[in-house]
């Protein structure tokens, strides 16, 4: 005979995802149980420390208000590096720092437990320092609850939202994930430098709480990836993002790598001095929509990191925003689902939907080529190169000799790179499909 | 750590030091099991490299010791591991492991 559900819905992890998921389904009037892992929501998060909560109008009106924000981001640089050059292309809003604000720089544990707290709020009951080690299935299969680390272990509800990470234990239980490929993870690892505002002010060139992202092609020491370093309010956050196989193919530790970021001549200026406040690290699933797995099973939903929403297209990098949108969704869904009695995953249709009348499934599929792209070895160690030289040679003052057309410049970098043409018109034109 | 050309000077820590800016609030049971036997027939040892918290070390005879202690609980350890069975990972109990900082 079925055991009665204890609650609603059970939400398993308080990140981005859950906090949201739990946020709509507690306002709808369901029981909600908020499960994290961690002594407190966001305890287990770091990223590399920019987060896009546009989608947040939906949920917190003026969000921007309360949010534990370190600057806004107002300059946003993209540099492509070589040993010894450095390509910057480099924009600037003054739009960017006042509302309704464009992306932040803002440390996840704060975060994290800011939007977990709009949940709990909303009458959602947060259980922190639970880890769930299994679930709870029917006869016939169906996710019925889940079974925690705690001494009244068991817990059932109508429906399971995993919201557990990008090691998503619970959705690969429940057989939704393909075989893992470790192809398909990247690992970030951070430095937080402490530095007075001031001199992060003048570094960076930005004033009270204008902030700077800068994205990094190049730099990662011949493992595919990429560099970032992010302005909060007194410290700097720099790190890289590192293909796993490659990693372990060309035997250098991360810490090495980022050793070598912080030497190049073009970021060392901005971090010297700077004092180690915290090292951090977490695997990111990169591959966008050739990783994904079914997001909806009977009696279960998957969302966040879980269901690789992450979406690592190079000039966007983004995840937090996938991660709330997607658990916002799948919070509708399942109130749509419960009120309807089927949490079967023909009722729970309503979640997939969602994803793709919306920019979370959008983005992903016009931007499936992206991730691929931007890690080939072409575009990671050979193209670096290939716009760092044309560029030294375009501005290089070579009199006696006239100067050269820029056409000209491309074809002999391009031949000295051993570059095939065709190679570069094919890369060309995937990147054109997925970011023109 | 590898020694790095530089112009430009920050404060040189070691490793230790390093893992010492992270909390972390360690449990008596380890979270991951490392069956180092299996190691001993792995050609790449990519944990070894791999391993932002550097746990895993190589022995003398071909295997590998773990550290569970101070874990980032990332995954990158089983997800490189080429090995079946060498690694048993699951999450450390409820309210322990890695702390990241809040302000």
């Amino acid at each position: 005979m079925p055991e009665t559900p204890d609650v609603d819905v059970i939400v398993v992890g308080a990140g981005p995802a859950g906090a949201c998921a739990s946020i709509e389904l507690a306002r709808a009037g369901l029981q909600v149980v908020l499960l994290e892992r961690g002594p407190f929501p966001g305890s287990k998060n770091m990223y590399g420390g920019v987060v896009y909560p546009r989608i947040l109008d939906e949920l917190i009106p003026n969000w921007w208000d309360e949010a534990p924000v370190q600057r806004w981001v107002t300059r946003r640089s993209t540099m492509v590096l070589t040993p010894t050059q450095a390509l910057t292309v480099d924009f600037r809003s003054t739009a960017w720092g006042a509302p309704p604000y464009n992306g932040a720089t803002a440390y996840r544990p704060d975060f994290d437990h800011w939007l977990a707290s709009h949940a709990e709020a909303a009458g959602a009951q947060v259980l922190c320092s639970t880890t769930v080690v299994g679930l709870l299935r029917d006869a016939n299969g169906r996710v019925v609850g889940v079974r925690t680390d705690r001494p009244d272990g068991d817990l059932r509800a109508r429906l399971v939202i995993a919201c557990d990470g990008v090691n998503s234990f619970v959705a690969k239980e429940a057989g939704l994930h393909p075989p893992v490929d470790a192809a398909n993870y990247t690992l970030g690892v951070k430095e937080t430098l402490a530095l007075p505002k001031e001199v992060i002010d003048e570094r960076f060139g930005v004033r009270g709480r204008e902030g700077v992202d800068i994205e990094i092609l190049g730099g990662t020491g011949g493992v595919n990836g990429g560099g970032f370093v992010y302005t909060n309010l007194d410290t700097i956050a720099i790190g890289a993002v590192l293909k796993l196989p490659k990693l372990a193919a060309q035997k250098r530790r991360p810490e090495e790598i980022i050793a070598g970021l912080k030497a190049h001549p073009a970021i060392a200026p901005l971090v010297e001095g700077a004092e180690l406040k915290e090292y951090s690290a977490h695997v990111i699933p990169e591959a966008g929509l050739a990783m994904m797995p079914k997001l909806t099973g009977d009696g279960l939903l998957v969302a966040g990191d879980a269901a690789a929403m992450c979406l690592a297209a190079g000039i966007w990098l983004e995840g937090v925003n996938f991660a709330m949108a997607s658990g916002m969704y799948a919070g509708r869904a399942a109130i749509d689902a419960i009120r309807a009695g089927d949490v079967s995953t023909a009722g729970l249709a309503g979640y997939e939907r969602r994803l793709s009348e919306t920019f979370v499934l959008r983005d992903h599929r016009k931007l499936k080529r992206a991730p691929h792209l931007v890690l080939s070895d072409r575009v990671q160690h050979v193209y670096p190169e290939l716009i760092t030289s044309v560029a030294e040679r375009m501005f290089r003052v070579d009199n006696p000799e006239p100067k050269p057309g820029l056409r000209r410049i491309v074809t002999s970098e391009r031949k000295r790179l051993g570059i095939r043409r065709r190679d570069l018109a094919r890369d060309g034109l995937d990147g054109f499909r997925s970011f023109g | 750590m590898t020694h790095i050309e530089r112009d430009h000077t920050w404060p040189e820590i070691s490793f230790q030091d390093r893992m010492d800016t992270v909390r972390f609030d360690v449990h008596e049971r380890a979270h991951i099991t490392v069956d180092g036997r299996t190691c001993e027939g792995c050609s790449t040892q990519a944990c070894v490299v791999a391993c932002p918290a550097n746990l895993f070390v190589p022995t003398s005879d071909g295997g590998i010791v773990f550290n569970y202690e101070q874990c980032f609980e990332c995954g990158t350890c089983y997800l490189v591991c080429n090995e079946e069975g060498a690694i048993t990972w699951t999450y450390p109990d409820g309210g322990h492991g890695v702390v990241f900082r809040r302000t």
